[in-house]
């Protein structure tokens, strides 16, 4: 394993013990608000400083890591799977399979999918536990996500139809099944890779924009999402660079992830 | 020679005196007249202007331009909150509140050069009160079912005539602008200082200077100065902050509190506090019978012990102190103590005491266990506060109380919502629990909120539409409201709203958090501008307004 | 080869049609539909707000609304947004040049940016360059859309790059990783054995090989530029398409969304349909 990638798999294996370790790491629990030290500067016992209600912003990157961390990949594996389900197998089966795939995605691709997040939301009792509220919109985030990947993996699996070894192996006799997962699939890593790696970041900010519906992270529970929010309020930005703190997390646990990926991204056909 | 020694210095100081003051009074003028020459006043509207038909005007930036652009009968000096006259040289309401006759100016013509008369005031009244209408401008004048009379008694004199008395019935000619029956235009041809020049959807509406508007100054100068108005439309409070900070914006008319800190740090000279203004925050519990919650959770928002306790558990001096910077006051009722004659000065703020609070509970059977509070059948108190989602200010204080009624072994669920689905849960399904909203005062008048007060209206918010009151203190506020909307004479209907204000703060139906600081931000470029508490609170006064060039 | 343009045609406009129909259904489903802010206005009377209320409930029965939007459609009404009490044609009319305005050079502008950083990683094979790339490509894909926005402002840069810098990470990193497949593949192996300098075989062999994926990618950078549209719309006070589509849905305007809804079925099925259609002409050159 070459440097760097060692690298990425400290900066995770330390993201994700620290965030299991917030209990003990963090200065105050995420909730707990220092209202006469609203806004602070960081200070020996305010690390990164406080929000805008005097809230720890340093145990709320440390609790706020679990929920980002643990659903953020988990949304955007479901998605990637989806995407290689119905976009590759439709891709391999071609002709009219295909075309009916490609026409439900160019439908989601265009649909306000947002009246059906405020209906999942109506649907859910007001008193929720925040757990259930961002499992769910963690979900809906990776059953809605697949379409773009979807679109690229029908075209690429469609042209792996026709490569000379798909015709060798289809010759022989290899059954369609084996041949669509053990031969086909593989080919397709690089899309998968690539709709998964895009995924993690775009699923984190998404979750933190659907707060205006009512779902994503409860308050006062943290999520990297809704710390990115902060950086919303540009004017006083300069004065306050410690709010990049969770953005510069997020680049490097995405980079992280590219690079522990990127190993696989040639396949031998 | 000791003598002419002596006044030398003195006469030295007098005339040195005298030539700091001409050249002051130079300075003066030549900045006024540099800033009268013209001009255009730039700020932001925060949404799309639904209408230019002044009737039908319901949302703010409606409102704004109507402002601008109409001519009123009256006006209320929004610095001074007197009634002054504008189209109407006087006016005189009959004792029974059921008539107002206005003398009108003459020689006065409309943007276009229509000739103003008597029959316009009629054909706007005819307009306003067309039950099809269904304008908010319109409703604030029925006080019962029946028809209005419009009489002209001449071209410059005419006679209003409502079937039941309208309190305050002179002031709301304030909203009334004024259409002409006779021109072309329709509502294009107005009496206000501007006119509408252009309208960019999603983007910008310009506003010129009219022509004909017939108010001078006390030099006998036309009005207004400015040439014109542009006001880009721009929701996000971000974006308008970068552009005034970088001179592309005059003033911003309603200015966040980290705004205002942020700004007045570096330019003190550009912010302004009004002080108190009309506006409030509430919350309030569901009490609807019908309301799909369980039953338990019912009976303790039905309770006013239950929503006393709740509301000495809540620190208002933190609401103000970390949400609003110290630019907010602790609400005492329903009224803000910026209502100088309305507000109920006798009453005093809930104090905050979570002791008290869980005294108070007690009572009413609740207990603590393991830090978490029960009622008397062993219900652990849990319950939702939606808010609408975007005001972060309403969001930070939910999650303030939050953290607040924790202290006291409740826990709340805070969820914002988009406002239509608020809205829908709020007026329709009643499937919440608990709610922080607003309420923006625009009428220094109790009259106006009659519609929140009357347990049948559908803007009783915690319980609207109820066929006959549910509670004895909800049917006593409906004869209180009533009692002041038919009186003409202002101590009792003062004596009236102030038992109301009375009975809200003790039975709590609203828990009033805070009331906002009226703030402000105004270029150093614009001259002549005094930020009020009432809206419009900066160009109130536009047609005096002068910019300097930039 | 008429009759399958006609099929074409037809199944285009049916998933059209049905677009309409299905956000038509979810805005008529979805909470809030059929209330209006104007009702918490205090001074309204009782017979007022039924009214208002009563207006809304017009649109009730979905089915009814879409067939009779479709009827007056047809003869160039589009109806008339219940927000803003216009008429959508005129609205769309005057919108719809910014915003392709914004996408063309956007979505121009991104795949510049992508193309350049993906085609130099894959010609020079350079790790330190190929981390470099994926680091400015991630940073940008980790900034929230609303701060790109809300920075073009700051900066006062057309909102066209801020749509690029959306919509540019995305495009940069399935380009680069269908190219970096790409060069595993044998006969690329074969020519670098044999000595073909790299620019041939990058333009000649691989760039050709991956252009029917790299089409596809294409197609669907307009849907992911259409919906940063709207936020970049929205913050930078933008008078475009993606700016009304947000004020519709949170005003739960039904005339505006179905409208909106159908434009923008139809230019995703046409990027994508064209983009399929040159992907198998290539496909189809490059067999023959």
């Amino acid at each position: 394993m070459n440097l760097w990638r060692k690298l990425a798999c400290v900066i995770l294996v330390v993201v994700v013990c620290a965030s299991v370790a917030a209990n003990w790491l963090a200065p105050a629990g995420y909730a707990r608000q220092y209202r006469e030290a609203t806004n602070a500067a960081p200070s020996r016992s305010h690390w990164l400083g406080t929000d805008e209600i005097g809230r720890d912003r340093f145990a709320r990157v440390l609790y706020g890591t679990r929920i980002s961390l643990l659903l953020a990949p988990a949304a955007a594996l479901l998605s990637t799977l989806m995407a290689a389900l119905i976009g590759g197998l439709a891709g391999y089966l071609g002709g009219v399979w295909a075309r009916l795939a490609m026409a439900i995605t160019d439908l989601f691709l265009s649909l306000p999918w947002l009246f059906l997040l405020i209906t999942a939301r109506a649907l859910m009792p007001l008193n929720v536990s925040p757990l259930v509220s961002v499992l769910v919109t963690f979900l809906l985030l990776g059953l809605l996500g697949w379409t773009t990947a979807a679109r690229v993996l029908c075209t690429t699996a469609g042209a792996l139809r026709s490569a000379d070894f798909v015709r060798q192996a289809r010759a022989a006799g290899v059954p369609g099944q084996r041949l669509f997962w053990i031969h086909v699939m593989p080919n397709l890593k690089p899309v998968l890779y690539a709709q998964f790696w895009i995924s993690i970041p775009v699923f984190i900010l998404s979750e933190a924009n659907l707060g205006i519906l009512g779902l994503g992270v409860a308050e006062p529970m943290p999520s990297w999402g809704s710390l990115l929010k902060e950086l919303e309020g540009l004017v006083s930005l300069g004065d306050e660079p410690w709010k990049f703190v969770p953005l510069i997390l997020l680049v490097l646990v995405v980079m992280s992830f590219q690079l522990l990926l990127s190993r696989h991204d040639e396949v031998a056909a | 020679m000791k003598g002419r020694e002596s006044m030398r210095p003195q006469m030295a100081r007098t005339y040195g005196k005298a030539l700091a003051n001409i050249v002051m009074c130079l300075g003066f003028l030549t900045a006024q007249v540099a800033a009268q020459a013209g001009g255009e006043l730039n700020f932001c509207l925060r949404t799309e202007p639904k209408t230019f038909d002044p009737l039908k005007v319901e949302d703010e930036s409606s409102a704004a331009i109507r402002y601008l652009t109409g001519g009123v009968l009256v006006r209320v000096n929004r610095q001074t909150q007197e009634l002054e006259p504008e189209l109407a040289q006087s006016w005189k309401v009959s004792k029974d509140g059921r008539q107002i006759t206005f003398r009108l100016r003459t020689g006065l013509s409309f943007s276009d050069g229509t000739p103003f008369s008597a029959g316009d005031v009629a054909y706007t009244v005819q307009q306003l009160m067309d039950p099809a209408l269904h304008s908010a401008t319109g409703d604030a004048f029925r006080s019962a079912a029946g028809n209005v009379e419009t009489k002209v008694i001449s071209p410059t004199q005419i006679s209003i005539a409502f079937p039941a008395p309208v309190a305050g019935l002179d002031r709301l000619f304030d909203q009334v602008a004024i259409l002409s029956e006779r021109s072309t235009k329709k509502e294009m041809a107005v009496l206000g200082p501007f006119m509408l020049a252009d309208y960019k959807p999603g983007a910008t509406v310009l506003l010129k200077r009219n022509p004909n508007y017939w108010k001078t100054d006390e030099q006998g100068r036309k009005l207004p100065y400015l040439d014109s108005i542009r006001l880009d439309i721009q929701a996000n409070r971000d974006v308008e902050m970068l552009r005034f900070k970088r001179g592309e914006l005059d003033l911003i008319n309603s200015l966040d509190s980290e705004y205002f800190d942020k700004l007045a740090a570096t330019s003190p000279q550009l912010v302004h506090d009004a002080g108190p203004s009309l506006d409030s925050e509430q919350l309030w519990f569901n009490e609807v019978a019908k309301a799909p919650i369980p039953a338990y959770k019912k009976s303790w928002f039905r309770s006013a012990n239950f929503r006393r306790a709740i509301s000495e558990a809540i620190n208002r001096d933190d609401l103000s102190r970390v949400i609003f910077h110290g630019h907010a006051q602790p609400a005492v009722g329903p009224f803000s103590p910026a209502n100088k004659f309305w507000f109920n000065g006798k009453l005093k703020p809930r104090t905050y005491s979570p002791d008290a609070a869980l005294k108070a509970l007690q009572s009413d059977g609740f207990r603590l266990e393991n830090g978490a509070l029960k009622d008397k059948d062993g219900n652990e108190v849990v319950f939702s506060i939606i808010t609408n989602a975007g005001s972060k200010t309403r969001e930070r204080m939910a999650v303030l109380i939050q953290e607040d009624l924790q202290k006291i072994g409740i826990h709340v669920n805070v969820v914002t919502l988009d406002f239509p689905s608020l809205i829908a849960r709020m007026t329709q399904s009643f499937d919440y629990e608990a709610i922080i909203l607003g309420l923006t005062n625009v009428d220094l008048d109790p009259n106006g909120e009659m519609n929140v007060w009357l347990s049948s209206s559908e803007n009783h918010q915690w319980n609207p539409q109820q066929k006959t009151p549910e509670t004895a203190w909800e049917a006593e506020i409906d004869r209180l409201m009533r009692a002041q909307a038919a009186s003409t004479d202002p101590k009792r209907r003062k004596e009236a709203f102030d038992r109301v204000q009375e009975i809200a703060v003790e039975q709590e139906p609203f828990i009033f958090l805070i009331n906002k600081n009226a703030l402000s931000a105004v270029s150093m470029t614009v001259h002549g501008a005094a930020p009020v508490i009432l809206s419009p609170q900066t160009f109130w006064n536009a047609d005096r307004l002068t910019v300097a060039k930039k | 080869m008429r009759i399958r343009i006609a099929g074409h045609a037809l199944a285009l406009v049916a998933t059209v049609l049905l677009g309409g129909l299905l956000s038509a259904t979810l805005v008529r489903l979805a909470p809030g539909f059929d209330v209006d802010e104007q009702e918490l206005d205090p001074h309204l009377s009782a017979e007022s707000v039924h009214a208002l209320r009563a207006a809304r409930r017009q649109e009730n029965n979905i089915f009814h609304f879409y067939l009779s939007y479709m009827n007056r459609a047809a003869h160039g009404d589009l109806g008339t947004s219940l927000a803003l009490g216009q008429p959508v044609r005129s609205l769309l009319r005057d919108r719809a040049p910014l915003t392709l305005r914004l996408l063309i050079f956007g979505l121009g502008l991104a795949w510049v940016a992508a193309l350049t950083m993906a085609l130099t990683a894959a010609w020079l094979k350079f790790a330190a360059y190929d981390l470099v790339t994926t680091l400015v490509s991630g940073t940008f894909l980790c900034i929230p859309a609303a701060v790109l926005a809300l920075l073009s402002v700051l900066w006062n840069v057309p909102g066209s790059m801020a749509i690029a810098l959306i919509v540019f990470p995305r495009i940069y990193r399935f380009t680069h990783n269908l190219l970096a497949k790409s060069y595993s593949l044998p006969h690329i192996i074969t020519a670098r054995a044999k000595g073909l300098g790299e620019a041939r075989i990058l333009f000649w062999h691989v760039v050709p090989g991956v252009a029917p994926q790299l089409l596809a990618v294409a197609g669907v950078s307009v849907s992911i530029a259409v919906g940063a549209a709207i936020p970049v719309e929205a913050l930078c006070g933008l008078a475009g398409v993606g700016q009304l589509a947000w004020q519709a849905a949170l005003a739960r305007d039904l005339p505006l969304l179905i409208n909106i809804t159908i434009l923008v079925t139809l230019v995703t099925l046409l990027a994508n349909s064209g983009a399929d259609v040159i992907g198998h002409m290539v496909r189809g050159g490059q067999e023959s």
